[in-house]
């Protein structure tokens, strides 16, 4: 393929919270940016989200969470990230998240936090301003 | 209802009054260049007799509490008795959630409303290991009949009604609640209340579900049989159309779907050996209260009478009841912007008051609070504060659906009716809801229908007060609730003293005997009753029910 190469991002759904229609919003949007997306589905483990993401060598992970199991899931999957070697992997997260939460999930290595009534525009700036290239 | 000479003479001077209008465009033009509802239906500049040609009153009015039930499903409506103010709430523990239930019931509220946590509402105890940072979190953790009887401590179930939101294990804590019901000396034909029991919606739009649609719908069948005999003032199913909207659908395809669900279980029931008439009066629904305040007006107005005319020309029914929308209403999640929270109350008291226009039975209003996270009480106060308001201080109550006859609310009411209509025929061609929703269908056109929404908002076509248009700078909310996350070891803690002190050897023969039967085709209900008696918990329940009949696999739509 000529020119540069698609940003791919796994979009992923951690734990039990059924609540999709962000992500999925995310997905379509991500993809009209023209990016690659692969959605993991709902109920998935850190450990499944961390081994969908190397075997689809994606540059970026995007995880929703309405539940507020962010607390556990976030840092889980980021431990995960790092015992993996995926350091250069942006991974970013959305949904139901106080803000006084924010600053233990940045410390974590999530490197942004998108609350409700943020702009797929923005999320798409961001990763494409962030992304491994 | 009109005369048709002079409909026509009417619809040509309205013609005429339009292109006068339009003449004047040139130099004041309108602040749109088409204008739609919300859903993108085409909203008109006027409407008059002339946008209801071949309306028919009787037929397609009647009177409330008469076929085709437009008009409401009572003769009296609110001059009767007010809509039932059910707050949905739960959280944590059993204890805490019975405090925030008898303050509830304390300020005027009158019926509970129990919110379930997510390893509850998947069948997992607080101790399996999918439930590590959830447990507590949506709403309340329930492991055993024991959690149940502390969560309605002190509450006569004789006496209050209780909607509870579970779905795939419904079964088992609707045993759980004549559990505790046997333990107060109330037998369980005195029991009122809900299960949402709604698994076909899980899978399209919630995404709660355990088991494959169909030992699914067998369970669910097994809960109306068994309830049809033991529990007979109980609403076995809340046909749900909220999710489907809260998933980003529109007004039409949230009537659509939910009544496609609907015929679903009929169908399913039927061929279960149950009489349309048996189940018809049990089922309820429950429906979102959204942005678009008439639009939703009519909606409620479209969706009773088509379902009316479904049980009648589709399935035959007789008995009056089961032609009957009974619905709860919640006000739509969806809308509530984090930004400037405080306008959500404006917003939730928009809503309610077109669910009340609309004719719902029983109503919850959204805490202003809630896109930043659980409610305050300050906040739910506030809630159900606006509900009381309108009851008692708008005078909308005072005569039954006041807003019918209206030009616009009758066009409306048919647009929605037509279109739902066009697509439970195409939800047939496709085999029924189940078939569209393993096909992907209804999941596909759902998701299309938020995305356009959201792309509406982010180019401005679509104005959310404080969040694209009239923007602060605002503090960072406090006090926000929190779920202490010590939650689960205590839950944890108490399940592992349960297993140690009760009849363990009861327990295995209770469950056994339950998957014997999960293979085989008798009523699940009774023994899981058991099961839950001698307090088998219910991941053991849910356990060797997937044991039989495996786990429901999503299927991608993306």
């Amino acid at each position: 393929m000529a020119g540069k190469k698609k940003i791919r991002v796994l979009a992923a759904k951690p734990g039990l919270d059924g609540h999709d229609r962000g992500v999925k919003v995310i997905c379509y949007a991500l993809r009209d940016a023209g990016m690659e997306v692969v959605y993991t589905g709902l109920r998935q483990t850190p450990e499944q989200i961390v081994t969908t993401a190397m075997q689809e060598d994606v540059d970026v992970i995007a995880m929703s969470v309405l539940s507020g199991a962010h607390d556990y899931l976030f840092p889980r999957v980021m431990e995960l990230v790092r015992e993996r070697g995926l350091n250069d992997v942006l991974v970013i997260g959305g949904g139901i998240i106080p803000d006084e939460d924010i600053p233990a999930l940045k410390t974590a290595g999530i490197a942004e936090i998108f609350g409700p009534g943020t702009y797929t525009a923005e999320i798409i700036r961001y990763i494409q301003e962030r992304a491994r290239k | 209802m009109y005369d048709p000479t002079k409909i026509a003479a009417l619809r040509e001077r309205q013609e005429k009054w339009n292109q006068k209008a339009e003449a004047k465009l040139a130099k004041a033009p309108e602040r749109k260049k088409g204008f739609t509802t919300i859903s993108g239906i085409p909203v008109a500049r006027l409407y008059t007799p002339g946008d209801l040609p071949g309306s028919d009153y009787e037929a397609d009015l009647g009177f409330p509490g008469e076929y085709p039930y437009t008009r409401g499903v009572q003769p009296t409506m609110y001059r009767g008795r007010f809509w039932t103010m059910r707050q949905y709430a739960g959280f944590a523990t059993a204890e805490e959630s019975n405090r925030r239930y008898k303050y509830l019931l304390d300020q005027g509220q009158t019926g509970l409303s129990v919110a379930f946590d997510l390893p509850t509402q998947i069948g997992y105890d607080s101790d399996h290991p999918l439930s590590q940072g959830e447990v507590g979190k949506v709403g309340v953790a329930i492991d055993s009949l024991a959690d149940m009887e502390t969560l309605f401590d002190g509450i006569p179930l004789d006496k209050v009604s209780t909607s509870m939101t579970i779905n795939a294990p419904a079964a088992v804590l609707l045993a759980m609640y004549i559990g505790v019901a046997e333990k107060q000396g109330v037998p369980s034909e005195a029991l009122n209340g809900t299960i949402q029991n709604d698994i076909l919606k899980e899978y399209s739009s919630r995404g709660t579900y355990i088991f494959p649609p169909q030992p699914s719908l067998r369970i669910i069948t097994n809960i109306f049989e068994f309830c049809s005999r033991h529990v007979p003032k109980w609403n076995t199913i809340s046909i749900s159309g909220y999710h489907i909207r809260e998933a980003g659908s529109t007004a039409v395809q949230e009537v659509a779907f939910t009544l496609a669900n609907g015929i679903a279980y009929v169908e399913a029931a039927q061929k279960a050996g149950l009489g349309v008439d048996v189940i018809g009066p049990r089922l309820s629904f429950f429906f979102n209260a959204h942005l678009d305040f008439l639009e939703e007006v009519a909606k409620y107005r479209a969706a009773r009478r088509l379902w009316a005319r479904i049980m009648k020309e589709r399935f035959g029914a007789q008995d009056p009841r089961s032609l009957m929308v009974r619905f709860h209403t919640q006000t739509a999640g969806c809308s509530l912007t984090a930004q400037q929270p405080k306008n959500n109350i404006v917003r939730v008291a928009f809503q309610a008051l077109s669910a009340v226009l609309g004719g719902t039975q029983s109503l919850h209003t959204n805490s202003m609070d809630e896109a930043l996270a659980l409610p305050s009480q300050e906040a739910v106060q506030i809630a159900l504060r606006t509900q009381q308001l309108i009851a008692y201080e708008t005078g909308v109550t005072e005569t039954v659906d006041p807003l019918a006859g209206s030009y616009y609310i009758e066009h409306l009411t048919n647009t929605i009716e037509a279109q739902a209509a066009e697509y439970i025929r195409k939800i047939d061609e496709l085999g029924g809801a189940a078939a569209a929703i393993e096909k992907g269908f209804i999941q596909r056109e759902i998701q299309e229908s938020a995305y356009r929404y959201q792309k509406a908002v982010e180019e401005g076509e679509r104005v959310v007060v404080g969040l694209n248009k009239f923007q602060v700078q605002e503090p960072k909310p406090t006090g926000l609730l929190r779920v202490d996350p010590v939650v689960r070891e205590q839950q944890m803690r108490q399940l592992a003293e349960l297993k140690g002190r009760r009849d363990n050897g009861a327990v295995a023969a209770s469950l056994s005997a339950l998957g014997q039967a999960a293979r085989g085709e008798e009523n699940l209900l009774p023994l899981i009753l058991q099961a839950v008696r001698v307090y088998a918990t219910l991941g053991e329940i849910c356990d060797t029910l997937r044991d039989v009949f495996g786990e429901y696999t999503a299927v991608s739509t993306l």
